[in-house]
């Protein structure tokens, strides 16, 4: 839907502006008492943590001389939001087993690796955000592009948030998608301008918790429902071969193995299907996010030494490790137990669903929670959402007042103002990120799996950039003009891919690629890489490198070995040291990949 | 451990205990007044038990930081806000 269509479904949408009779979950007094003691919390830790600067010290020590657990908790919880819960239970309905590759495949090794060998870097270097390396590493060329793409980025994430907060403020309501947004953008601003989230750590790891302590028993009574492991096999089955041919329902084998997964990416060769998610998704997709996500990295670089930031995404490993069963298994049981996903699988386009425009598969876990969770557990389950989604879309919406206020602002258009001045300019940016957000959230709405929108993202944005700064990162030689032509012609490279493919970008794309979903959004992710690498090589091979001299602690060979280990490391038991530690996790998910 | 003191209500882990133990004790009531539903979970009283689990793990927290304290330090740095989280924003270059 473009802007104008949407601003018309809008204006004929103002009759009806009563909300409907018909909400999608039943929420009584109990669930909302269990919101509002949440909410009450979070805004508490705000006051607390500002009513004196002493005790707000205090607050953020006690937070980092905690044991490494609450970081790695923290670092999970902060990526914990949108992608995780609402994603990987649709694709889960969708494509059932396979979906584990963006945990076991498509997140811990990048976490190993972070925490291995990219930390100490970080950590040596002082660099603190990507924007800040490039304009160090490569000038202006590369900053103003990346920061430019930067923005951008975090204004269609904040449209996925809010649209997934719009569907539960619907489904709660029954009011209009529309009226849903606009409430939702405002909750969200308000809570971004009361300051209740200044102990950002501390509500993460609360948020943690309740996320857990909902899914666990909503995935424990599915199984219940569908008589375990094996039911939920049994009945897979049913579905898959009852379904008619036109509905495209994967197989049961395929929809309970993970390898090799033809469902996920829509590639009819198993090789390819390999490729794809080991390259694509477990390279390039999952590297890229980690490595250079420094909404993530930051948690890690708020611990008070060298091994205690690289344990932090090795530790986050372990709980991540899990978090398949509590949030693919649901997506899963949606599909066999809920009647209007399985009507979905079947081919049919059921109405209703958390959008109001018909039943989609980002809808799954709303309507396992309406069929299976008594009021008390379902407010806890409505609570653990509206917590992730609040937090994740006020996590960009901040991300981007900080870019375009001192990235983008100070830096290129009006230097040397007042602190005053950028605060102002700040604020405007954050109201006008969330109105902008309203607009985005109807993009991110005409994707019934909201996977394939991000991941079609992740390829625009994360690719280029990772293929970029690890190559600056590792060769010396590599020139300033590289660096922003390698960012331009790999992000191009990807767009014009996903116009290609079957379905990226929607209505936009030609189809003259037969492949479609999150496998398009993979190969767009490789090609930006691939073509990334390619012209940095080519462009460094004619350009003037920078001198070596300016390059200290921005080039892996530059930086003294000193700033990269930490000397009390060797004295502690082995099982607080990074290798033994990232050892443990790797088994454990080969054997885990071994097992499904 | 003369220029230390204890976390108290600032450690996590008594703010994740009351958090986690009041669900519980919600939890629990809902599972022993209130209709259990049964046809929605397959005859599980499903509140009664989170309920007692969220209480039994609400209480091993506040336990644990009971039995453990955390010490911190009387003088510190003052700790810089993270740029791309929201909070009040701290004044930037104060020599400016």
């Amino acid at each position: 839907m473009s802007v104008v269509e949407a601003a018309q479904a809008v204006g004929t949408a103002v009759p009806g502006m009563v909300p409907a009779a018909d909400t999608l979950i039943d929420a009584k007094p109990v669930d909302y008492l269990i919101l509002v003691v949440y909410f009450g919390f979070v805004l508490g830790i705000g006051l607390l943590a500002r009513r004196s600067v002493s005790d707000s010290v205090d607050f953020f020590l006690s937070g980092r001389s905690l044991p490494a657990w609450v970081t790695g908790l923290a670092f999970i919880s902060a990526n914990l939001g949108a992608v995780e819960i609402m994603g990987m239970s649709a694709n889960g309905a969708q494509f059932g087993v396979p979906t584990v590759h963006y945990f076991w495949v498509g997140a811990i090794p990048a976490m190993l690796f972070l925490g291995v060998v990219m930390m100490p870097f970080y950590y040596g270097s002082k660099v603190r955000s990507v924007p800040e390396f490039m304009l160090r590493r490569f000038g202006t060329g590369a900053h103003l592009f990346n920061a430019i793409s930067f923005a951008v980025a975090q204004l269609l994430i904040a449209g996925v948030n809010l649209f997934l907060l719009g569907t539960i403020v619907h489904a709660l309501l029954g009011w209009p998608l529309w009226l849903a947004l606009i409430v939702a953008a405002v909750i969200v601003l308000s809570y971004i301008t009361l300051g209740g989230l200044s102990a950002a750590i501390y509500n993460e790891v609360l948020q943690f918790f309740v996320i857990v302590a909902s899914l666990l028993p909503l995935t424990l009574i599915g199984l219940h429902r569908v008589g375990g492991w094996d039911g939920l096999k049994q009945q897979l089955a049913e579905v898959a071969t009852s379904a008619p041919a036109s509905a495209a329902v994967p197989p049961a084998e395929q929809q309970l193995n993970s390898w090799p997964g033809q469902a996920l990416v829509g590639f009819e060769s198993p090789f390819w299907a390999v490729v794809g998610i080991v390259f694509g998704l477990g390279f390039v997709q999952s590297f890229g996010y980690w490595t250079t996500n420094f909404v993530e990295v930051q948690r890690a670089m708020a611990s008070e030494s060298i091994s205690a930031a690289r344990k932090t995404p090795i530790i986050g490993a372990f709980p991540k490790m899990f978090v398949p069963f509590i949030t693919i298994l649901p997506g899963m049981i949606a599909a066999v137990l809920v009647t209007e996903i399985v009507q979905l699988k079947q081919g049919e386009s059921p109405p209703g669903g958390a959008s109001g425009d018909g039943v989609a598969y980002n809808d799954s876990l709303l309507y396992l929670m309406r069929d299976l969770l008594p009021n008390g557990l379902l407010g806890l389950a409505i609570t653990g959402l509206l917590a992730a989604f609040m937090a994740g879309m006020a996590a960009n919406i901040s991300a981007f007042n900080t870019v375009s206020s001192y990235d983008l602002w100070e830096r290129y258009i009006r230097r040397d103002r007042s602190d005053d001045y950028y605060l102002r300019i700040g604020r405007i940016a954050t109201v006008a990120a969330t109105f902008i957000a309203i607009f985005t959230a109807l993009v991110a709405s005409n994707f019934g799996n909201i996977m394939d929108y991000l991941q079609t993202l992740f390829g625009f944005f994360n690719a280029p950039l990772f293929a970029t700064f690890i190559l600056g990162m590792f060769w010396k030689r590599m020139t300033p003009t590289a660096g922003w032509a390698g960012l331009v012609s790999g992000t191009a490279s990807a767009i014009i891919v996903a116009i290609l493919a079957k379905d990226s970008l929607g209505s936009l794309s030609l189809g003259v690629i037969p492949i479609g979903g999150q496998g398009a959004a993979f190969v767009a992710a490789s090609t930006a890489f691939v073509v990334d690498i390619l012209v940095s090589v080519a462009v460094t091979m004619v350009t003037e490198p920078k001198p070596v001299s300016e390059l200290k602690g921005l080039v892996y060979s530059e930086t003294p070995k000193e700033d990269l280990v930490d000397p009390e490391e060797a004295s502690f038991p082995w099982f607080r040291r990074t290798i033994p530690l990232a050892i443990i996790a790797l088994v454990m998910t080969i054997a885990l990949n071994l097992a499904f | 451990m003369a220029d230390t003191h204890k976390a108290g209500a600032f450690d996590i882990r008594n703010i994740i205990g009351l958090l986690i133990g009041s669900y519980g004790l919600i939890l629990l009531l809902m599972g022993i007044f209130a209709d259990p539903e049964t046809d929605k979970t397959g005859g599980v009283n499903a509140n009664l038990w989170a309920g007692l689990a969220l209480l039994v793990v609400g209480v091993v927290f506040i336990a644990w930081s009971r039995l453990r304290p955390i010490y911190v330090p009387e003088d510190v740095e003052e700790v810089r806000d993270d740029p791309t989280r929201p909070a009040p924003k701290k004044r930037r270059r104060a020599g400016h």
